[in-house]
């Protein structure tokens, strides 16, 4: 059987050109020219986008930046292990009516008071277009992202205990991260645009650092990043500093107002990087990063 | 416009559907990818691949099917090194060859002879399933002692092809692991049932529930518990006799421990590489047998399949047909492996060999390709890693 198919998208291209939004990186946040891309399809074909990546490299942020580059309105929806897809659309707190009934509430008379909207109807119920943030979604429980098909395809929902459909008044921009810790639902990714975000190149990492740290020195960049790839390099890091890490890094150099020299020194007491901290998150990490950068020492 | 790409695709696994071409097409005639090639590619990587696992098989498809996009293939060719270039020419160019590229004196004709050449051989050998294939007809040659071609499928794509997974967990340094031993099994142990009970959730607990409403004078006091789950299926084949021998027990030891908190656990014995039949007793192996098919279609696609076994054996036993030690095998290792993957999606193997000497055996390597890279050391790290990967459940 052929499934049955939307051709929404078709009708869109009546839509004059200027009213389009498009997206591009901006002086706060360096996209890459694949991730442009397909934010602007999900964007054009009002599609979720999912995008996956190292922790740390600019997923969340994306939502952030597509809403501020876009200057719309931004709903974040926080994924945790014990969310369920209803709450994202609505709840309804028998407990409380039933308390209330019990105490002779006049309130309970009326069920609509004990609905409380979720992320999704906030989304569905702007007046204009908004960015609907869906973080972290491979949290919850396996089967979460298959109750929210229909929901993100038609972008509508019924209310049973109002009987009312809530539909969206303009489709909201969906973008949803998923830190690759279960695996998603086939029926779910078709309809979503796929972003995998890979750990940014030398030259990527230099305008993104050139964006958050106007002012700072070109050589320390050089040097921090060298050492910051050498870091990466380290086989067998359970963790690796991503681009998060570094930014931060950057910055306490700046506030400390670490000389270069210090960076580059080869001095043999000094084995690793001053406020390492920032970038190695445990200590077996920091342990395993000196071993082997003494043993480099020694090599040399 | 592109039906062609697509059942490219679909033949080489990934698995595109009606409506990702069809979102490729809108994408398309909306406008977002206009006039550009490398848009074209991204916007259609974004809608029809979605997993980054996939991204290379669609990056072979793409530039095999494309082949007439100069400006790809530019932006491939740029990427190789030139002395990987030059290994390459002693390699695959013939006397002759070079000596007529010498009259010609070109380093252009030489990249256009060798990108020929690649893009024959890559063609004949991704016509199978996989990147192993029978030894004659792969450019990489009977991929033991070929780094280099592991090397070639990543330095000309580089760029464009997201990091893959597996190839991040090859560098998990282990010096500081300790071996699985009597005193680390129960925290094995514990980290598999961990595992075993997981899943989230409250549930009411209408005992408790009365119970308390009476206490607080009928007014409602709701009382939730947590769910227990325990349906983690589990097929377990073990590897067994010849190299193994030093390893059954351990292994043994910690799987039939574990029995308890699994809802299924079946095993199964194989020698070095599983082929048509498998066999539960292993003093019975000759005439006792349960053909893999029948393991196959027994087991639903939920059980998750995990291999013990050190990978340790001919690379022929993989690659071959009749490459087995023990019987006459019609057709690969290899073969059956894909099949058995095919069915569990949910599968890894679990080697007790020390991990720094997998690159060191042509048939550990090659199995952890089959493998897609889930090959994990038999320690509390490893086991960790490897039931995480489980546990996402493809």
């Amino acid at each position: 059987m052929v499934p049955p198919v939307r051709l929404r998208g078709i009708y869109m291209t009546e839509r004059p050109q200027t009213q389009r939004l498009r997206f591009a990186s901006t002086d706060r946040y360096i996209a890459t020219r694949d991730l442009e891309v397909a934010v602007n399809a999900s964007i054009a074909l009002e599609r979720p986008l999912l995008v996956k990546g190292e922790p740390g490299t600019g997923k969340t942020v994306l939502a952030e930046e597509v809403a501020r580059a876009l200057g719309l309105p931004l709903i974040q929806w926080h994924i945790k292990s014990t969310t369920k897809a209803a709450q994202g659309l609505y709840e309804y707190d028998a407990v409380a009516r039933l308390r209330d009934g019990q105490l002779g509430d006049e309130k309970v008379h009326d069920i609509a008071n004990y609905i409380k909207r979720g992320k999704l109807w906030d989304a569905f119920a702007a007046d204009t277009p908004v960015v609907l943030l869906i973080d972290e979604i491979d949290k919850a429980d396996i089967e979460f992202p298959n109750d929210l098909l229909q929901e993100l395809d038609r972008m509508e929902f019924f209310v049973y205990e109002t009987k009312e459909t809530i539909t969206a008044k303009r489709r909201p921009i969906v973008i949803i991260t998923s830190n690759n810790e279960k695996e998603l639902p086939d029926a779910f990714l078709r309809r979503c645009f796929f972003h995998y975000i890979r750990f940014p190149d030398k030259e990527t990492m230099e305008r993104i650092v050139a964006a958050h740290h106007p002012n700072i020195k070109q050589e320390l960049v050089r040097e921090a990043l060298h050492l910051f790839y050498d870091m990466r390099d380290v086989p067998g890091l359970k963790k690796k500093p991503a681009t998060s890490e570094l930014l931060d890094w950057l910055k306490l150099l700046m506030i400390e107002d670490i000389p270069l020299e210090v960076l580059r020194a080869k001095d043999p007491k000094v084995v690793i990087p001053p406020l390492h901290g920032a970038l190695l998150k445990n200590e077996q990490d920091v342990h395993l990063f000196e071993r082997v950068a003494f043993l480099a020492r020694r090599g040399q | 416009m592109f039906a062609g790409f697509v059942s490219a695709l679909r033949n080489e696994g990934v698995k595109v559907s009606l409506l990702e071409y069809l979102m490729l097409l809108n994408g398309l005639k909306q406008q977002v990818a206009l006039y550009d090639v490398e848009d074209f590619y991204f916007l259609a990587r974004a809608s029809l691949v979605k997993d980054e696992r996939l991204i290379d098989r669609f990056d072979r498809v793409f530039a095999l099917y494309f082949r007439g996009l100069q400006a790809v293939h530019g932006a491939i060719l740029a990427e190789i090194p030139e002395d990987w270039l030059k290994q390459l020419a002693e390699r695959f160019l013939t006397e002759e060859e070079r000596a007529a590229i010498q009259r010609l004196g070109g380093l252009e004709k030489l990249m256009e002879t060798l990108r020929q050449r690649l893009m024959e051989q890559q063609g004949r050998h991704e016509g199978g399933s996989k990147w192993i294939g029978t030894a004659g007809t792969s450019p990489f040659g009977a991929y033991g002692d070929n780094p280099e071609g592991i090397r070639i499928g990543q330095a000309s794509s580089r760029r464009r092809r997201a990091v893959k997974v597996w190839d991040k967990r090859e560098f998990r340094d282990l010096d500081g692991d300790v071996e699985l031993g009597t005193r680390t099994l129960k925290l094995a142990l514990r980290r598999l049932r961990r595992w075993a009970r997981e899943g989230e959730a409250d549930e009411l607990d209408l005992g408790g529930t009365i119970h308390a409403t009476a206490a607080n004078g009928g007014c409602l006091d709701l009382q939730m518990r947590p769910e227990r789950h325990n349906k983690v299926k589990v097929l377990l084949l073990l590897d067994i006799g010849g190299s193994m021998d030093d390893y059954i027990e351990e292994s043994a030891q910690l799987f039939s421990a574990a029995r308890a908190e699994f809802k299924h656990l079946e095993t199964y014995y194989f020698h070095n590489c599983p082929y048509e039949a498998l066999w539960r007793n292993n003093r019975r192996r000759h005439d006792q047998t349960t053909p893999t098919i029948e393991v196959m279609n027994t087991y639903g696609p939920d059980w998750k399949l995990i291999f013990v076994g050190d990978a340790t054996m001919s690379p022929y036993e993989i690659t071959e047909p009749g490459g087995s030690v023990e019987h006459w095998n019609a057709e690969a290792g290899a073969v059956w492996m894909a099949r058995l993957l095919k069915r569990f999606r949910s599968a890894i193997w679990i080697n007790p060999r020390d991990p720094r000497a997998w690159d060191g055996t042509s048939s550990a390597r090659l199995l952890r390709q089959v493998m897609e890279g889930r090959m994990y050391p038999l320690t509390l790290d490893g086991l960790e890693a490897g039931l995480k990967e489980l546990q996402r459940g493809r």
